[in-house]
Formats: structure tokens, C-alpha cells, sequence
């Protein structure tokens, strides 16, 4: 055997089961694409956000509230083993509405979260609340006010793969680049993992190849789902730090930057837009006018990965078990989830007992 | 605003295209970054023409006020001092002026948007002080400035010599000449007096060279330059025979040659080919100038170094190639020939091997402490570690490490990096992508985008 | 570090730009980015370290240029020509974003 596990996908995803798995002492293999393959991971906007997801799915919500109580363990963890910084913080963080109607809905999603909820998540902010919070900023006439959960917060989604990656290598594990797999074989024991770079032997094989892990794992009597929808980003030069909490769609990043996204579109073309950029540029000046003195550098899109509920896939192949699959939207969230509790809860056959909530099965009822 | 073409640059290429194009009776706009027309070799001619420095910029300078008055005679629309910052499909040209931003939508677009130098890192290279030769002679063109104190060039190619040559003329002063060119070096120049453009200004190079190898100023098979200083240059220092030597410097201009502008074609789509003698990309173009896009065409220095007399008939060619992809019903081929415009690339591309021969890109290693990328302060030692530890990939290490993540957009150190990428993973330059070019090509303010109107989502 | 051949020409400057508030002779056809090369204490201060750049390139592609021109910061200085009563002052590191 080359490993005891065979991670198919170096996104952050697959990374974090790979840190996760190594640090418990299993000799890890993680299989990166081709170049040019399509990587959320890298197109990431880099929030650990839980307001709003899961409303109506318990499990998925759980989940989200583990992974984010878990990050600041997770995220020192990773600043020891592979000494890359993430710049995490977790103030908390914002989803601004604009106009009364905007208020009154997310008022209302609020209410109905917080109303399953131990303790209240959702504080509602007026105005006000908001200008003693962000007091460098000037919020447009239209802001009405935002959510605010404190359980938020953004990292780096691009040093944080990094820091998976060389957290990775330093405990024994490796990532290979430019290992792209065409199918995996079950063995009598194990499995091979084949491509043209070569055949690959683990006990263990988790698929967690993004976009590309339906093809993989369906012909493995799993049922994975995924629908996709592409999101285009702008980030702006380096700016003196003026907005201390993230909000969804809006976020000052550590180096100065401010990220403006995600648009929502059905589309497989790789590419950007202007019209994109002044959805979103129209939106992030309406929240702070001064924005709009702000030169955009850069502008790119990536593709969401979507099970059909929005929860993620924790499935094994009933046909040959020791093969799983991994896929979800939030991979940054669930990162020290992933690492914490999925990837274990897969190796050590507890993923029917803990984790049944987020099966393939749920899709055939 | 809609035209038939939108010419994208106002150099050579560009207004030689956009006068074939107004002969002929196709409606056209140029775009181009500069106030006046001219592109970067006839940088303000118009205004130098009544200036003390016409003189001293040499007869080719001089040429282009031929070139420029035709340009404004045919009546093209043009507008100066915009910036194009993105290219859409369709074709749609955003482009920023005077603080707002437009569209104009076109059945064809050229770009003829020239050339940059081509940055070569080493130590120091960042500090005040230390900038360009084309730089320094942009500057002369604009505004007659020349550089004071002990001013010291370091570089290889026509280019640094023509400066020095101008800046004597003006009553400047050059304290040294390090000449980097690999051999054959400068002597090599001594037996081809017609690699020179411009003959007068040839046999004045020459001269100086002789005047300043009998001044001991010109220094020769150098190794390791650097600037050092705090916070300002104030020596440059290199190894020449096992010694190292320093001078006290006020001002080092730097030259290493020309690549084409290539992000507006990347960001595009278009193939490109790597040229391994210049070390550069290129968009790949067919006999028309148009490329792998069908109605994106290039003409002049940015589908390939020439020069501006080839960049002249490659633009009068382009223009041709438009009206032919217009389907407007002339026969392009016949007045290809008429004009005998070949002919006349090839008398203009005779010499062009020659130079790409005597003058190819230094291929020193860059040291590890080197700030490669300059607006996010990433040096050589970080990128090889990035590159350690990730794909043959420059996507990776951007990502890794942001270089090439600044204003610039990797304008700066888009070649070391790939070249950085290549050395770790033992692999030819050529083999290692160029960077993926993402929009905006120009930083824009976010108002001028949310301010666009009639723009679909 | 660079002085205009006209200066000893002309008697008298083009017009007059205003560099940190320092009232400054200049030429036509100077841009914003030959000020930077002739008044000290006036190029740009990057982002990431906070070190001192003055422009390299001037044709556009380097961005070292950056300057705050009539209230407006992060303008490329290469490709603004001076124009009589300007005011340019030194960008210092982040940018802040203004009320």
C-alpha cells in the first residue's frame, strides 16, 4: 500500500480531512488536478460564517456551530505544524440590509433561528448600533441597519490552503500535484486509485474532488449530488483598516484589501463580467459611498458546489466500504470540522451512527 | 459609441491602421493612454517640435511628426488619455477618461499597444534612484528632463546608447556605462553600423563608446549588480574579475530590452506562442495580424518586438486585414501587394534576428533576498519556496505567496516568476504558463463601475 | 535627481503646481510622475512595508507612479499631465477610504 488514505482533491475540503487524518497518525496521500482545473478553493471569499446557513436543516446548522467553536483550536494548530499565518479572527459578523424591506426579512429569519436556538444567534443591529461598531465607516443613506452573529468570522482562504498543504508534508502526509484520477478499483483489500500519472494503493480512499466527485464515486453505488452556480468576486486595493467585522459580501481583508461578492449565476463559462462588477460595485457603494474612490484590482469568479438541500455529503460506498465521499459548499466553515470529526468519523466507521444526517441516502426517499 | 474597429493605441502600428482603415472608408476610434499621439518612441513629438530637444532625440524621433500630422489629417476619432480596463465579448471596449468610465462597442478591435520594458530584477532595484532607461528618456521627451548627480546606465541593446547619446547631446553628463550585453557584446555593434535605425545616431554611439572606453567609463563582463542604499541609491557595486568594485551613484538607469504588452491578448483568450530567444510571449497571429479570436487583431510591438518601421506596415497591413474580415468588399490581397507592403516588412524586419541574436535576455539566476514582485514586496526566495512546494503552476504560487496580486497585475515580475516556477521544477521556461490575467487590465475606481449604465448582469 | 533642460532656457515656468502645499515651477509636458523624480519627500510610500518608491517605468505598467493628485489618490502619476495649479501629494501607504 502507498498510504493508509488516499485523499482525492487538494481543495480545502480534501485538505482539511488530509490535516485532520494525519495528525491522528495515518499515512496520508492528498492528489491534486491538472493546472487549470476548476478550484473553489482558490476562489474562495474567505468567511467562517454561520448566520443564516442551515435554518431549516438541524444537522447541517449543528455542524456549522461545532466547526466554528472549533476554528481557534483548529486555526493554532495549523500556525504550529505548517508556520503559516491565516490572519483568522472571529469579531463576529454583519449581513447589511439595505432599505426597510431588507430589514424586516432578515428580522424575520432571525427570529425564526434564534426561536430553535439555546441561546440567541442573531442579534438584530439598527443603524446606530452599527456606526458606534464601525466608526471609520460611513454607512449610505439606504443602510438600515444588519444581522449580527458572533460566532463569525474570515480568514485567508488562500493561506489557509496553503497552511493545509504544508501541515500536511510536516506530519508525514504529501500532497501530489498534477495527479488527476480517472477511477478508483476496489482491491480485496483497499483500493486503487488509477490516472495517468500513475496508480496509487490505500486502504482508505475519500473522494473530495469538488465538482468532479459525482463521477468518481457514483459509479460506486454512492448517490452525489451536486448542482453548481458560479460567483464572481471584486477585491480592491490596500486600504488603512476601517472595517473591523466581516459581512457577508463584504470584508476587509488583514493585508487592506476589501473583497466585494458573490453574484449568484447559472452558468458554466469560466469567465467574468462588467455587468457582475456593477451589481456588485453598486451594492458595496450604497452600503459605504466612500467605496466608490476605491480602484478594483482584480475580479474573478469560481463555482459553488451545491448538494441539492445545501448540506454537505458525508457518504460510503455500500458496494465497497472504505471508499467515501465528501462534498459541500462550505469548506472553509467546516474546515476544523472536516478535520475534527468528519475525516475520523470515516475512518473509524462512525460516519452511520454521528454523521447519518448528511448521507447520499437522503436523495431517494 | 459604436465603430466599425476600435484601434487600441495611437504608437506607429496604431495610427498607421487607423489611416489605412479611414482611407477606406471604415469608421474607427483610437484609444490610447498618452494626451497626445505617438505612442512611446514618438512620445510628444507634437509638443517637442518648437523644444530644444527635438534635435537631440535624433531623426527617427523626428520622423514621427510626419506620422502624427497624417494621423490627425484622415479625421479618426480619437480619444487620448483613456485607459481600456476591459474587453468583452462582442466586442465591447470599457475604457476610463478623465475619471468615467464608457463603452464603445466595435466589429473589430486592433491592439497596438506596444511594448514594455522588460523588467530584470537584482538587488536594489526597488530604491529611489534606480529606474529605466526608457524610463529616463520618456522623461526627456516629456518635459526635457535629464538626470542630475552621477548618473550610471547598466544595460544592453540600442537603447541605452541612444539615450546616452541624446542626454550628451542636451549637456548631460554619464559617469559610467556598465554594458550587461552577453558577448558578442558591444564590439559585435562596430561591425553592423546597419543594425542602427538611425545611421547619425548610430556613428554618435559609436563614438562615445570609443570616448568612453578611453575615459575607463564604459565597464564591461560584470557580474552580480547591485544597489544598495537607505532608502535612497547610493552606491551600485559589482564582481569584474574576482574583485568586487563601488562607485558612489545619484542615478542607475537599467535596460534589458522590450517584450510585447501581452495582457490585454491573455486576458482575452488568445494563443500565444513563447519566443525562447526573447524569452517572451507573443499572441500567435495569422498573414492579417488577426488573432486565434477572430476579430481581435495586433499590430506593432505587442504581437512581437520589430520596432516602429515594422510596426508601420504590420498596422497598414492590420488595417487592411479588418477591412477584409469587415467584408466590406475591397480585395485586401491586391492592395497588399500594390503597396507592396511585404516587401516593405521585410526591409524592416532584415536586421530584427540580428539584434534578437546580439541581445538576449540575461539568464542569471536571481538571488534569493531579490524583491521580484515589486507592489506586494515578494522576493525570488519566497517564490521558490512557493514553487517547492506546489504544481508547475504560477496560479499556485500567486496564491501562495500574492505575487503578481498588485496594481501592476504582474506587469513587473509575471516573467521571473515563470521563469523562477521552471528553474525549480527543472523544466523549460516555455512550458510554465504566463499568469491567468484577470480584469480589470487597469485599476478602476469602484464608483466609475457601479456608475456604468446599460450594462447587463 | 532630474531638472528640465528648460530650466536654464526659459526665464519663466509653464505654470505652477502645488507639491505636499509647495508651490513649484513646471514645464509643459511634465506629468505628475517627473515631479515625483524632482521634489523630495514626495513618491509613494507602499502598502506592504512602507518603504519608499519612486517611478520606474513611465508608460503605465508599474504602478510605483501612485500619487494623490487634486484630492484623488492612487493615480498613476505616468499618465497625468500637469496642469496649472495641481496639487500632488505623497501617498502614504494604505489609503485611507475617506468619510
Amino acid at each position: 500500500m502507498d498510504a493508509d488514505i488516499i485523499v482525492i482533491g487538494a481543495g480545502v475540503v480534501g485538505a482539511a480531512l488530509a490535516f485532520g487524518l494525519a495528525r491522528d497518525g495515518y499515512k496520508v496521500k492528498v492528489l491534486d488536478g491538472k493546472n487549470r482545473d476548476l478550484r473553489a478553493a482558490r476562489a474562495n471569499f474567505g468567511l467562517v460564517w454561520v448566520q443564516g446557513k442551515g435554518a431549516d436543516a438541524p444537522a447541517y446548522r449543528r455542524l456549522t456551530h461545532q466547526s466554528a467553536e472549533l476554528w481557534p483550536r483548529f486555526c493554532d494548530e495549523l500556525a504550529n505544524t505548517a508556520q503559516v499565518q491565516v490572519d483568522y479572527a472571529n469579531p463576529g459578523g454583519f449581513h447589511y440590509c439595505l432599505g426597510d424591506a431588507e430589514f424586516e426579512n432578515r428580522a424575520a429569519l432571525a427570529e425564526r433561528i434564534n426561536s430553535t436556538a439555546k441561546t440567541p444567534e442573531i442579534d438584530m443591529l439598527s443603524r446606530q448600533d452599527l456606526e458606534k461598531m464601525v466608526p471609520a465607516a460611513s454607512f449610505g443613506p439606504e443602510v438600515t441597519g444588519a444581522s449580527y452573529c458572533r460566532l463569525d468570522g474570515h480568514v485567508n482562504p488562500l493561506q489557509l490552503l496553503d497552511a493545509l498543504h504544508k501541515g500536511i508534508a510536516a506530519q508525514g502526509g504529501s500532497v501530489l500535484f498534477r495527479h488527476p484520477v480517472s477511477d478508483v478499483k476496489p482491491l480485496a483489500t483497499g483500493f486503487a486509485v488509477n490516472g495517468p500519472a500513475g496508480t496509487l494503493t490505500a486502504r482508505y480512499v475519500i473522494i473530495a474532488a469538488g465538482l468532479g466527485t459525482p463521477d468518481l464515486a457514483n459509479s460506486h453505488d454512492m448517490d452525489v449530488q451536486i448542482s453548481t452556480t458560479r460567483g464572481q468576486i471584486l477585491v480592491t486595493e490596500r486600504l488603512d483598516p476601517f472595517l473591523p467585522f466581516p459581512a457577508s459580501g463584504l470584508r476587509q481583508t488583514a493585508e487592506g484589501t476589501v473583497m466585494i461578492g458573490a453574484t449568484q449565476e447559472h452558468t458554466s463559462d469560466r469567465g467574468v463580467s462588467v455587468g457582475s462588477a456593477t451589481t456588485l460595485a453598486r451594492r458595496a457603494t450604497r452600503i459605504i459611498p466612500a467605496l466608490a474612490s476605491v480602484r478594483l484590482v482584480r475580479q474573478w469568479s469560481g463555482f459553488r458546489i451545491l448538494p441539492p438541500d445545501g448540506s454537505p455529503i458525508y457518504a460510503q460506498s455500500k458496494s465497497a466500504p472504505g471508499l467515501f465521499a465528501a462534498v459541500c459548499h462550505s469548506g472553509v466553515t467546516l474546515a476544523a470540522a472536516h478535520a475534527a470529526i468528519v475525516g475520523p468519523a470515516m475512518i473509524n466507521g462512525r460516519l452511520d451512527s454521528e454523521l447519518s444526517d448528511f448521507s447520499d441516502g437522503r436523495f431517494h426517499v | 459609441m459604436s465603430y466599425d474597429v476600435v484601434v487600441i493605441g495611437a504608437g506607429p502600428a496604431g495610427m498607421a491602421a487607423a489611416v489605412q482603415l479611414a482611407k477606406l472608408g471604415i469608421s474607427v476610434c483610437v484609444v490610447d493612454e498618452q494626451p497626445a499621439p505617438g505612442g512611446q518612441i514618438w512620445r510628444g513629438v507634437e509638443r517637442n517640435a518648437t523644444s530644444p530637444v527635438f534635435k537631440a532625440l535624433g531623426e527617427d524621433y523626428q520622423k514621427g511628426s510626419s506620422a502624427t500630422a497624417a494621423f490627425h489629417a484622415a479625421g479618426i476619432d480619437y480619444q487620448p488619455a483613456a485607459q481600456v480596463w476591459q474587453i468583452e465579448d462582442g466586442w465591447k471596449v470599457f475604457l476610463t477618461a478623465e475619471g468615467k468610465s464608457r463603452c464603445i462597442t466595435a466589429k473589430a478591435i486592433l491592439l497596438a499597444n506596444g511594448a514594455q520594458e522588460r523588467p530584470v530584477p537584482f538587488a536594489g532595484w526597488t530604491l529611489p534612484g534606480v529606474m529605466t532607461v526608457g524610463a529616463a528618456q520618456i522623461l526627456l521627451k516629456s518635459g526635457g528632463m535629464l538626470p542630475e548627480g552621477d548618473v550610471w546606465i547598466a544595460g544592453a541593446g540600442p537603447l541605452p546608447l541612444l539615450y546616452a547619446t541624446q542626454l550628451l547631446e542636451l549637456g548631460g553628463k554619464v559617469a559610467g556605462y556598465i554594458d550587461t550585453s552577453q558577448k558578442p557584446s558591444l564590439k559585435a555593434l562596430s561591425h553592423l553600423p546597419a543594425a542602427w535605425r538611425d545611421f547619425p545616431g548610430l556613428m554618435k554611439g559609436l563614438r562615445w563608446i570609443w570616448k568612453l572606453r578611453r575615459s575607463g567609463k564604459l565597464v564591461r563582463n560584470t557580474r552580480n549588480l547591485r544597489a544598495t542604499g537607505d532608502g535612497q541609491l547610493r552606491q551600485i557595486e559589482w564582481e569584474s574579475n574576482g574583485k568586487t568594485r563601488k562607485r558612489d551613484v545619484g542615478v542607475l538607469l537599467v535596460h534589458e530590452g522590450v517584450v510585447p504588452r501581452i495582457h490585454e491578448t491573455m486576458a482575452l483568450g488568445c494563443d500565444h506562442d513563447w519566443n525562447d530567444q526573447q524569452k517572451y510571449f507573443a499572441p500567435r497571429v495569422d498573414q492579417w495580424g488577426e488573432t486565434s479570436r477572430k476579430g481581435i487583431f495586433v499590430a506593432g510591438d505587442a504581437g512581437g518586438i520589430g520596432g516602429w518601421k515594422v510596426a508601420t506596415v504590420s498596422g497598414e497591413i492590420a488595417g487592411l486585414g479588418i477591412a477584409r474580415f469587415l467584408n466590406i468588399g475591397i480585395d485586401a490581397e491586391k492592395l497588399r501587394r500594390e503597396a507592396a507592403l511585404d516587401d516593405g516588412r521585410k526591409r524592416a524586419m532584415a536586421l530584427r534576428p540580428l539584434l534578437d541574436a546580439l541581445y538576449t535576455p540575461p539568464q542569471t539566476p536571481i538571488a534569493d533576498d531579490v524583491v521580484v514582485c515589486r507592489c506586494e514586496e515578494v522576493t525570488a526566495g519566497r517564490i521558490r519556496e512557493a514553487a517547492r512546494a506546489s504544481a508547475p503552476d504560477v496560479g499556485a504560487v500567486k496564491a501562495a505567496t500574492r505575487c503578481g496580486m498588485g496594481p501592476c497585475q504582474g506587469r513587473q515580475c509575471g516573467y521571473s516568476v515563470q521563469a523562477l516556477v521552471a528553474e525549480v521544477n527543472n523544466l523549460p521556461v516555455g512550458d510554465v504558463r504566463f499568469f491567468n490575467i484577470r480584469p480589470p487590465l487597469k485599476p478602476v475606481t469602484l464608483g466609475e463601475i457601479a456608475t456604468l449604465q446599460d450594462v447587463e448582469a | 535627481m532630474f531638472r528640465s533642460v528648460m530650466a536654464g532656457l526659459k526665464e519663466q515656468a509653464d505654470m505652477t503646481v502645488y507639491v505636499n502645499g509647495v508651490e513649484t515651477p513646471a514645464w509643459d509636458g511634465e506629468t505628475v510622475a517627473s515631479i515625483l523624480l524632482r521634489v523630495p519627500n514626495v513618491g509613494r510610500q507602499t502598502p506592504v512595508s512602507g518603504e519608499t518608491r519612486l517611478p520606474y517605468c513611465q508608460m503605465g505598467v508599474c504602478f510605483e507612479c501612485l500619487a494623490v493628485v487634486d484630492g484623488v489618490p492612487s493615480v498613476q502619476g505616468c499618465l497625468m499631465p500637469l496642469k496649472d495649479g495641481m496639487r500632488i501629494e505623497r501617498q502614504r501607504g494604505r489609503r485611507e477610504v475617506g468619510q
